[in-house]
């Protein structure tokens, strides 16, 4: 079958280019190559094109780091059903789900028709978010137990439905969408590209940066502009400093949920000095506003380098001793191992993304596999691997990503000041204004904190942003989560779910 | 007399929440609240009225009092040293278990009451965890009586055999099996965390989900009355063999119960929750050998004279 062949550095691609195919050749080629360990899809989205739906596949290949792009189209009055790649593999289930619940389109043998980003059917007019037929198990000693929509903690909402034998749980369903905020369509009607920028940035509040990345990366791919070398290491600090700041809160928090206090005190302190190094630098504790497309509004100077290399060298020298401290306590191993296990098949086969995968054995890594700016030429970036895939391999992932990430700022750091700390700094301001590439589909593939984010941005004949695609790594792992749990204790949910600390907006947009 | 035990139980069972969280604060190098923000917090709620779900019956309104009177009754059982508390009788020991015991199940019935299954999932745990502590409480207080030969607190700790230091260290690891009771009857780490936010890992906190106001600050006093009665027991088994005077038992039952929650809750993490039953399980196996020791001193005490 026919693809566009591209990879994470290549300019943005003409829709007139990518091959067109029909739904059987499509469904026979992409069912063969995600058999195999080394594909993943990235993203499979609906667009309206005239009176068509044009349908694109990203489908990254891990081992040569290629984006493979496919398309096929349905005419407005097709209503054959088109036959479930879900049924065949699993990690296609969020955009199978995520089409019909958009355009009505029909997946034939589809496991299980669950609405993505609406808490009922769409479709059908007697659903409602009340009546939402959760799964249930008949039996006389099984139980149920709700959790949300609305928390008992200030989190955002999503419903958790769990079904368990005793304190065992059997079975979880997790709903999600009770938030849909029209993110993606947001882009398309505005035609402000900072305002655009500020929504990448509100996609996921904790992964501010690697979306405002994201989506400056698929900008300057469309307006084909190259941007210098230091501008790349400036990003990858500020993306790498989010990751620290994140990896530590998670620490905290997961030493929160066992009540060990030690460990939460010292995390919660080193993650408020990673994100006040951040404020420091660009005003903002979450980097918002750092990231902007073709330059920056805040280049580091010769004291902003120094104050992040003496912070960062701080932290990631207490945060050792945090992590030292964890790993040599055995009521914290006791409650870690062998607690909320995902294998490493089972993540493969539904497409787990990022740290989550990593602990189970899957290097799925952008930075690895799909490198782009700094990261391909000039950190070499090895993924973080555990094989054991429970809270404390989760654990263990983080707290490595930690001292790598601390790492990279230094080196890079240290670069900007051995070249440009006596004089100005190459990195211009920001520009709104570049023109796009017209009727163009350009994709921005990053590595954030919880893994793999993936933004497309498509063009119309002026060179207008017609259409945008965000997805963040949480969409895929939620169902991670979901069976992690199985078989565990209802009490180590809060831990398992912690360990992955998946966003609820990231999924919902 | 009997007026100024319970006075120093009271004064115990205000002072142990506010050492536990001082230990902690320090632990954690923060300055930390001021020693009586739980006496401020509890007055607070009891300004508050209570709000009742539309859904409980009177079982749910009553198991606050109910708790309250129960841990009041056992509290007045216990003797500080060698004062003498209000109720003293034969046999009291056991009615002291059972008066805790009471007061447990009446908390369980409200929780079922309610039908939230957060709430059946806590008097559950509640339940099991309660049951499984009884063995243990129930030899350790029969060894008090088999080293002294009474069955009350009262004539138990003014005995002459328990002053008697051959037996200290049977009445050492008396006060540490109270100790580990103590853990696990008021809901701390390692068995508990009274901290924790989250509906699903909690035992004691579950079940008090849906009170509020005048009934939790109940729930609370009461459980600050426990603690202490426990703490003053271990202490009692300590001061003891030192002449079992009240003023060594007093401050050293707010120190036992304050240090030694207030260390672990800072160091340790929670068992994961199958753990806690080997935890109460082995309470109560260390109790079963205390007793037989105690058996075995006892007759070799007899053989030597």
């Amino acid at each position: 079958m026919n693809y566009y062949v591209t990879d994470n550095t290549a300019p943005s691609i003409p829709l007139a280019d990518i091959p067109e195919v029909s739904y059987a050749a499509f469904y026979d080629d992409v069912a063969a190559r995600l058999a195999e360990p080394r594909y993943h899809v990235a993203h499979y989205f609906a667009l309206p094109d005239g009176g068509r739906l044009r349908f694109f596949l990203l489908l990254l290949d891990d081992a040569e780091g290629r984006v493979l792009v496919a398309s096929h189209a349905m005419e407005y009055y097709d209503d054959m059903p088109l036959p479930s790649l879900t049924a065949r593999h699993a990690q296609m289930h969020p955009f199978e789900r995520d089409i019909a619940e958009r355009y009505g389109v029909r997946f034939d043998a589809m496991p299980w028709e669950k609405p993505l980003r609406f808490p009922h059917d769409r479709f059908d007019r007697r659903s409602s978010m009340d009546n939402y037929p959760f799964y249930s198990i008949e039996g006389g000693s099984l139980h149920e137990v709700n959790v949300g929509p609305i928390h008992a903690g200030i989190i955002e909402p999503g419903a958790f439905r769990f079904i368990c034998n005793g304190e065992q749980v059997l079975h979880l369903e997790i709903a999600l969408g009770y938030q849909h905020r029209g993110v993606e369509e947001a882009f398309a009607a505005t035609h402000n590209r900072l305002r655009q920028a500020c929504l990448a940035e509100a996609v996921a509040g904790d992964s501010a940066v690697a979306h405002a990345e994201a989506f400056a990366e698929a900008i300057e791919k469309l307006s084909g502009r190259p941007r210098p070398a230091e501008l790349d290491r400036e990003r990858a600090v500020a993306l790498e400093l989010e990751r620290m700041a994140m990896q530590i809160a998670d620490t905290g928090a997961l030493s929160m949920d066992v009540g060990y206090q030690l460990g939460q005190v010292a995390s919660e302190a080193l993650r408020t000095m990673t994100i006040n190094t951040t404020q420091a630098w660009c005003g903002n504790r979450f980097g918002k506003g750092l990231v902007r497309p073709h330059g920056t509004d805040h280049p580091l100077t010769a004291e902003k380098a120094a104050m992040i290399r003496r912070n960062v060298a701080e932290i990631a020298r207490r945060y050792d001793e945090v992590r030292r401290d964890i790993e040599s306590s055995p009521t914290l191993l006791a409650r870690f191992e062998q607690c909320g296990i995902v294998a490493e098949n089972e993540m493969q086969r539904i497409g787990g993304v990022g740290q989550a995968a990593r602990a189970s054995g899957l290097a799925r890594d952008i930075r690895t596999s799909h490198p782009w700016g700094v990261y391909a030429r000039e950190l070499h970036h090895e993924p973080v691997v555990m094989r054991q895939g429970d809270v404390m391999a989760r654990l263990a992932v983080r707290s490595r990503e930690v001292a790598r990430s601390a790492a990279y700022i230094d080196r890079l750091v240290a670069e900007f000041e051995q070249k440009y700390a006596a004089g100005e700094s190459p990195c211009a301001a920001p520009d709104y204004e570049a023109p796009l590439a017209p009727s163009s589909l350009s994709v921005g593939l990053v590595e954030g904190w919880r893994g793999e984010i993936c933004h497309v941005a498509v063009t119309d004949a002026e060179g207008r942003i017609a259409a945008y695609r965000a997805k963040d790594p949480s969409l895929h792992n939620w169902l991670a989560l979901a069976l992690a749990v199985r078989g565990e204790g209802i009490s180590d949910f809060p831990i398992c779910n912690k360990s992955f600390n998946l966003s609820y907006c990231g999924h919902d947009l | 007399m009997a007026l100024f035990t319970t006075l120093l139980l009271l004064a115990a069972a205000l002072a142990i929440p506010g050492l536990i969280a001082r230990t902690r604060a320090c632990l954690a190098g923060r300055k930390g609240i001021r020693f009586a923000q739980h006496l401020y917090d509890v007055r607070l709620q009891l300004r508050k009225g209570a709000v009742y779900s539309t859904t409980v019956s009177a079982l749910f309104r009553t198991a606050p009092s109910v708790y309250l009177a129960s841990a009041i009754v056992a509290a007045l059982m216990i003797p500080v040293g060698d004062l003498r508390p209000a109720i003293a009788f034969d046999g009291d020991l056991v009615a002291f278990a059972y008066t805790l015991a009471l007061g447990r199940f009446a908390l369980v019935l409200a929780a079922m009451d309610t039908g939230s299954p957060f709430e059946g999932m806590g008097a559950s745990r509640e339940a099991l965890y309660g049951a499984l502590v009884e063995p243990g409480l129930m030899l350790t207080a029969a060894t008090l009586a088999l080293v002294s030969g009474y069955t009350s607190f009262a004539r138990i700790f003014a005995a002459d055999a328990t002053g008697d230091l051959q037996l200290a260290v049977l009445l050492l690891l008396v006060a540490y099996i109270l100790v580990r009771i103590l853990f696990t009857e008021s809901g701390r780490v390692p068995v508990d965390d009274p901290r924790t936010h989250l509906e699903l890992t909690m035992i004691h906190e579950v079940m008090c989900l849906d009170y509020a106001g005048v009934d939790m600050a109940m729930i609370k006093i009461a459980g600050w009355l426990k603690s202490a009665a426990l703490a003053m027991l271990a202490a009692n088994a300590v001061a003891a063999p030192l002449g079992g005077r009240w003023w060594i038992a007093a401050p050293l039952s707010v120190l036992l119960a304050g240090l030694s929650i207030g260390v672990v809750e800072s160091t340790q993490a929670r068992n994961k929750l199958v753990r806690n039953t080997t935890f109460i399980l082995i309470i109560a196996a260390m109790a079963a050998l205390v007793f037989f020791a105690a058996y075995l001193l006892r007759l070799n005490i007899i053989v030597l004279e």
